[in-house]
């Protein structure tokens, strides 16, 4: 019934909240951990997946910083104040552990090689956290030189697309032809046009994150509005300016939402390519580990990647923010 | 020219500029149709001139104004200013336009550094940019978004932006037609007291037949589409002028009959 209520409290009324001088939430979260670690510890494994200790340790030591902080959030000004607001997330988080473990470890419900217990999960990291790294790495260098050299080229030749007419009229066609095909349509020509598949996982990348960046800077370059260029002329710009300090400012809000596009589509092209034949990468340990059964591996992996992919997708958010954030007021976002 | 605070630029060729159109005629091209917008217009407009354009709309104001800034070459007749043809845009002649036209993007301040920027002398500016925004009395808003503008602040930004170039020739497209009355006769009086300081010749199209009275030296009367000069009408008033003054109200008559209304 208070539920809502707290929920509230925590999230914007410091104040009120600090007036009782405990994070309720907070206690309830930490009792929530613990109740894991007792249901972890209490009862025996179906099977043995390794790393139970470990885990029982992590959850009783953050069951106590919980506790701690349950007296001590509202002194850390921002960081407290976004903690509150996850409270009941961490509460739900505690016994989501308590029912995982008891359904796949202690009680053996849900079938065996197909899913995991959380200590699982943990015991893939501390086990085979090398060989995570390793195609963490590796896909990192993939995707990094594939997205970038993709967006920049789709970024300039939209300028281009979108500024000059003849470049229009002969790349505007082919655009319009080639992009609308998916990327991972390109994988079996691909493979057998580049001499590695690393360059051919490249390329992919690099067009499935380039296309959409490519038509819609060239769309929001089209779009500008005319009279900015006339301002601009008026006032003694040169076509430099008018392309660099009008034409592509005002079409960065396009810009944009072709980066985002182009970054979903290269998480796709990315995993697929990487599952084709490469040695090494998030999609290769995915495929591998399916090979072998080892479902553990594939959801730890799964983890990571959404880790990562959420990552890069908040720090475009940022970017976003950063650059436009003229726009606040002029649009809804 | 307009003394931005404590810089002075005193230049000589800051004088404004006479414009002549002689013999222009203008269309544009509508769906393959050629559309005649002006048809053989022949003015005169002095150095330090105020001059008013008044006329139905879709006559063809802007699109003169257009001419007059080089945005655009007339089909036929040609556009001369201090004697040269007008053949592209330059600072000298700034267009402010009906809508404000400030780039989204831009705090006031960049608004404003525009035409230095684009003439790549924004460095040493930075003094003049101030006292323009003192001018149109921004210089609280230097930080300020567009969209955080009201209408009539977006307009003094606009103008600010114009002023900052020292142009020689102003041309001001119905700027004031947007605001609610009061601003109006606010931003009349800014008008004209920023003209009476400088000494550059403005052209200003505008649909306020008292407007163009309280202003101007001379009304320019053009008919409809493909605009002609119908009528001019000497203004000679001394400054300031006051609305309910006799004469204004007598050659305000006098216009509007010209115009086709006979009130
Ligand atoms: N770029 C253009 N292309 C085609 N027609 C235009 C263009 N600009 C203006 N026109 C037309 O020319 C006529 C005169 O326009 P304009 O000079 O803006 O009139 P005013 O400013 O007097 O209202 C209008 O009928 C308008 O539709
Ligand atoms: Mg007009």
């Amino acid at each position: 019934m208070s539920a809502a209520i707290d929920e509230d409290a925590g999230e914007k009324s410091v104040s009120s909240a600090s007036a009782g001088p405990v994070w309720k939430h907070g206690l309830y979260a930490a009792s929530a951990w613990l109740l894991a670690a007792i249901v972890t510890i209490a009862f025996p494994d179906v099977v043995p997946w390794g790393s139970r200790d470990v885990f029982v340790a992590l959850l009783v030591a953050g069951a106590m910083i919980l506790a701690g902080l349950a007296f001590s959030v509202e002194k850390l000004g921002r960081f407290g104040r976004g903690l509150m607001h996850y409270g009941p997330w961490l509460i739900v988080l505690g016994l989501w552990f308590a029912v995982w473990e008891l359904i796949t470890a202690k009680l053996g419900w849900m079938p065996k090689p197909f899913f995991t217990p959380p200590h699982g999960l943990l015991h893939v990291y501390i086990v085979d956290w090398q060989r995570i790294l390793i195609c963490i790495a590796y896909t990192a260098r993939l995707w990094t030189i594939g997205f970038f050299s993709g967006i920049i080229v789709g970024f300039i030749g939209g300028v281009a697309l979108g500024w000059s007419k003849n470049f229009a009229y002969w790349g505007m066609p082919v655009l319009k032809l080639i992009g609308p095909v998916p990327a991972s349509a390109w994988i079996p020509a691909t493979f057998f046009l580049f001499p590695t598949t690393f360059q051919a996982s490249l390329f992919l990348v690099a067009l499935a994150s380039g296309i959409p960046v490519a038509i819609l800077t060239a769309s929001g370059v089209n779009s500008v509005n005319r009279s900015f260029y006339d301002v601009a002329r008026t006032l003694g710009a040169s076509s430099r300016y008018l392309v660099l300090r009008v034409a592509i400012p005002a079409a960065l809000p396009h810009v944009f939402v072709g980066l985002f596009m182009g970054l979903y589509y290269s998480f796709a092209v990315l995993v697929v390519a990487e599952m084709l034949g490469a040695k090494y990468g998030l999609g290769w340990y995915l495929q591998f580990q399916t090979a072998y059964s080892a479902y553990a591996n594939v959801y730890a992996m799964l983890i990571v990647m959404a880790l990562l992919c959420s990552g890069l997708v908040k720090l475009l958010f940022v970017a976003r923010d950063r650059l436009l954030g003229w726009q606040k007021g002029v649009v809804q976002w | 020219m307009v003394a931005f605070g404590t810089t002075r630029v005193a230049v000589d060729n800051s004088a404004g500029l006479s414009v002549d159109f002689h013999g222009v005629s203008h269309q544009y091209d509508l769906d393959g149709q050629p559309l005649p917008v002006l048809r053989q217009i022949d003015l005169a407009v002095a150095p330090g001139e105020f001059v008013a354009l008044l006329g139905p709309s879709g006559c063809g104001k802007s699109t003169l104004l257009r001419l007059a800034a080089g945005l655009e070459r007339p089909s036929s007749g040609e556009v001369l200013a201090n004697g040269t043809i007008v053949a592209r845009p330059d600072p000298s002649r700034v267009l402010v336009f009906q809508d404000p036209t400030l780039f989204p993007w831009r705090t006031v301040r960049d608004n404003v550094a525009i035409g230095p920027e684009a003439r790549g002398v924004l460095p040493g500016s930075q003094k003049r940019i101030d006292g323009a925004l003192r001018l149109v009395k921004l210089e609280a808003f230097a930080s300020a978004f567009p969209h955080q503008l009201s209408g009539g602040m977006a307009q003094r930004a606009a103008l600010a932006r114009a002023l900052i170039n020292d142009p020689r020739l102003l041309l001001l497209d119905e700027p004031l037609g947007r605001l609610d009355s009061l601003t109006r006769l606010t931003m009349q009086e800014e008008l004209l007291a920023l003209w009476r300081q400088a000494e550059y010749t403005v052209i200003l199209v505008t649909h306020d037949v008292e407007e163009a009275l309280l202003l101007s030296g001379r009304v320019i009367v053009l008919t409809e589409r493909p605009a002609r000069i119908k009528a001019e009408v000497a203004v000679d008033l001394p400054y300031p002028r006051r609305r309910d003054d006799p004469r204004i109200v007598a050659q305000r008559q006098h216009i509007l009959e010209i115009l086709g209304f006979s009130a």
